[in-house]
């Protein structure tokens, strides 16, 4: 059972498929109570297949292995389940919604994930304090709070978005999937902060980049690279560093090293 | 206005369903129908359909020799006229011989005798809808007799009314008690010619409702027909006139939310609506026949139809229809914009799931200077049905600065289905203006798993992107309505995802 020391998250040695293809190899992954982790890799080495797997998305079909969520198997359920169980995906291309508010859909999120864990529903009124007060936080205008969901948001916007959902729902591990794609420094330093506010030794992150500068303003206590569908090699936070330096090749020859001896 | 005293409970029969209107709800209501089954019980017509059915009809409802003559024509010319193939949907060939004109309702033997024998499929509806306990063997059809019990609402109800001169009754009783009117204006908005189904509505039509507003009369409450009671009957070929007087206003509901069951497979309604200077007249539908099972047996064919003038100077009027039942669904509720300065309005949620078909829309027809016309069109398609509107804006040479808004948009869930928009525009003035717009959009898997990801049911997710999608038309419809239309439509598209 749960106690301080459990992992939040633990992923042993998952296989799963996307489009009939294998792409994660046997993944293993632990996510203790208040840690950063980052996951960095070459294109194509499964990340957004990790992000997809954990979240329950269809397109990645989970062959073999398991996940713990706070010490409870996670592949059985449902995706919103999995999200009221407080695992929360920062989408890598957040989906339009046309017609559907986004104060609405953030109240009927949170409403239901309070409802799963046994709390009154807020009405319209306070919710819509805790969301300006986020808002605030993002430095985004409330007027996004009545706009439809991500429809017609900027590049930037959407991911901003995600962040201020994420601020509202308040998940216990949140996995960033590239959210600092196609953001400029000032924006991205922004959704920094919006992760750091969140930071806390009840919550974990899964920070999933191509890019070492979001760690820079994200400080992770684990780097970790995933390599042909698995974490092949981890570290601290310095190893970001180096693989910004020297890329992935080095990883990939210590590897064929490994296996050849 | 009779007083409720000496009136027939035959002639209250529409009251007593008007009562349902939620500031009444309270109350209970008496079961009128009753002695009413007994009186006609051997009074059915074996199928068939010639003249002599038409004059048994009027017989019937003891209608002047006018009306008889009126229905006559309306006959004759029907039996000159084929039916109208333009429509896109697909249904078996319809043998108008093979149908009973004039039905009693079922006796007291033949229904179910309690909920227990009443399909389980359609009680589960009746629970997701809200519908109370005690309503819904009525719906159901169940032989009780005391499930209403007081006259005192409908009494209530039609004072009120009378006080303000409002006449709000059966077609049958306005035949009766306010011919002048009904000869006036019946078929002056939809003539006897005008279609197939409406020449074969004005030939053997059963009942309906009439109301009159008389000039500079706002009616105080929303009229509404909830023929869902005891209108086994009337639903067939069901006429409503409606008549507004100068500077007067009303609000009419039809339908209700209930899934409504009817051996009557065919069902071939007319609405006319008369609007005279600055009346203002809002329609609003809520449309829920059985549609069939998930394989598309069974369903009614719902042809119907809805015209409204604007006779008058700055007159109104607002079309408002939420549609989610019928195998088949032709209706295309019109404006005709004759007075100067007049106004229509059409908004429209069309939801079709499994193998459903509908094609409706709108006409209007701008005649007068400076007339103005809406449009929102909403079509939801689900499963394997067809989703078509079907609209037509005409500006005649007289319409100067005549405006027209259209936007007509539809939404796909899943790869079965189809959305389809047939826009005819016809412009003989050049002052006109219109504006179109038209978007298609599919719910796609990966939207309602970004709602999942943020707590959200699948169901949930669905009904938030749909009524999202619909609340253009949801906020003209009258609250009460509003907020069944949007359970009905969460409930008609169970297990259309996922």
């Amino acid at each position: 059972m749960t106690n301080d020391n459990t992992p939040l998250l633990e992923i042993r040695g998952v296989r799963a498929t996307a489009g009939g293809k294998e792409i994660l190899k046997g993944l293993d992954l632990k996510v203790g109570p208040g840690e950063v982790h980052a996951i960095m890799g070459p294109n194509g080495a499964g990340k957004s297949t990790l992000a997809r797997a954990l979240t329950g998305h269809q397109d990645a079909e989970v062959t073999g292995g398991e996940v713990l969520f706070r010490g409870k198997p996670l592949l059985d359920l449902e995706p919103e389940e999995r999200a009221r169980e407080g695992l929360f995906l920062a989408f890598q291309y957040p989906v339009e919604s046309p017609g559907v508010n986004n104060s609405t859909l953030l109240r009927e999120g949170l409403n239901a994930i309070r409802e799963h864990r046994g709390e009154d529903e807020l009405d319209a009124i306070d919710f819509l304090q805790i969301a300006k007060a986020k808002a605030d936080l993002l430095e985004m205008d409330h007027a996004m709070l009545g706009r439809a969901v991500n429809h017609g948001f900027s590049g930037g916007e959407k991911k901003r978005n995600e962040v201020l959902q994420m601020l509202v729902l308040e998940p216990v591990v949140a996995v960033l999937d590239e959210t600092d794609s196609g953001l400029d420094i000032d924006a991205l330093k922004v959704v920094a902060k919006g992760v750091n506010a969140l930071r806390g030794a009840g919550r974990s992150f899964v920070v999933i980049t191509h890019y070492q500068r979001l760690l820079d303003y994200i400080v992770p206590d684990f780097v970790h690279v995933l390599a042909d569908g698995r974490i092949v090699k981890s570290g601290p936070k310095e190893l970001a560093l180096e693989l910004e330096e020297k890329g992935y090749g080095w990883i990939e020859e210590e590897l064929s090293e490994a296996s050849a001896s | 206005m009779s007083s409720p005293a000496d009136t027939e409970p035959r002639k209250l029969d529409l009251i007593d369903k008007a009562a349902l209107n939620p500031e009444l709800d309270d109350l209970t209501r008496k079961d009128y129908e009753w002695g009413f089954v007994t009186d006609i019980e051997q009074e059915s017509l074996p199928p068939g359909l010639d003249e002599g059915t038409v004059r048994f009809i009027s017989a019937k409802k003891n209608e002047p020799e006018w009306l008889l003559e009126w229905r006559l024509k309306a006959f004759r010319h029907w039996q000159t006229m084929t039916e109208p193939t333009w429509a896109l949907v697909d249904y078996p060939p319809i043998d108008y011989q093979a149908i009973s004109y004039y039905a009693a309702p079922k006796s007291d033997a033949d229904k179910p005798q309690s909920l227990d024998e009443v399909d389980p499929e359609l009680l589960e509806t009746y629970e997701k809808l809200g519908i109370p306990l005690a309503e819904r063997a009525a719906l159901a059809g169940v032989a009780v007799d005391a499930v209403f019990d007081s006259v005192s609402v409908a009494t209530t109800f039609k004072d009120k009314l009378g006080e303000l001169g409002i006449i709000f009754c059966s077609f049958s009783e306005a035949v009766q008690e306010h011919p002048e009117l009904v000869r006036k204006y019946l078929g002056s908005v939809v003539p006897q010619k005008d279609n197939y189904f409406s020449a074969l509505n004005c030939a053997v039509f059963s009942d309906g409702s009439f109301v009159y507003i008389p000039k500079g009369v706002r009616c105080p409450m929303e009229l509404s027909t909830y023929f869902r009671i005891n209108a086994a009957n009337t639903g067939q070929f069901e006429r409503t006139l409606i008549v507004a007087d100068e500077g007067s206003h009303v609000s009419y509901l039809e339908g209700c939310t209930a899934p409504m069951r009817d051996e009557n497979q065919l069902h071939a309604a007319v609405v006319e609506l008369v609007a005279l200077d600055d009346a203002q007249i809002k329609y609003s539908t809520v449309q829920n026949w059985y549609p069939g099972d998930k394989n598309g047996v069974g369903g009614i064919y719902n042809f119907v139809t809805k015209r409204g003038a604007c006779r008058g100077a700055r007159s109104k009027i607002s079309w408002t229809q939420v549609e989610t039942g019928s195998a088949i669904t032709w209706k295309y509720p019109s404006c005709i914009l004759q007075g100067d300065d007049s106004v229509g309005e059409f908004y429209s949620v069309a939801l079709t799931n499994n193998h459903q078909q509908a094609d409706t829309g709108t006409k209007m027809i701008h005649i007068g200077k400076n007339t103005t016309s809406t449009i929102i069109s909403k079509g939801i398609s689900a499963g394997k049905a067809q989703n078509t509107y079907r609209g037509e804006v005409t500006m005649l040479a007289g319409a100067e600065n005549a405006r027209n808004y259209s936007q007509c948009d539809s939404l796909l869930m899943g790869d079965e289905c189809g959305a389809h928009t047939f826009p005819y525009i016809e412009v003989k003035n050049p002052t006109a203006h219109l504006e179109h717009e038209a978007s298609t959009s599919k719910i796609g898997e990966d939207q309602i798993f970004y709602l999942n990801q943020r707590g959200l049911g699948t169901e949930d997710a669905v009904n938030l992107i749909v009524n999202g999608f619909c609340k253009d038309v949801f906020r003209e419809l009258p609250m009460e309505f509003a907020v069944e239309a949007q359970k009905l439509l969460s409930v008609s598209l169970e297990g259309a995802v996922g």
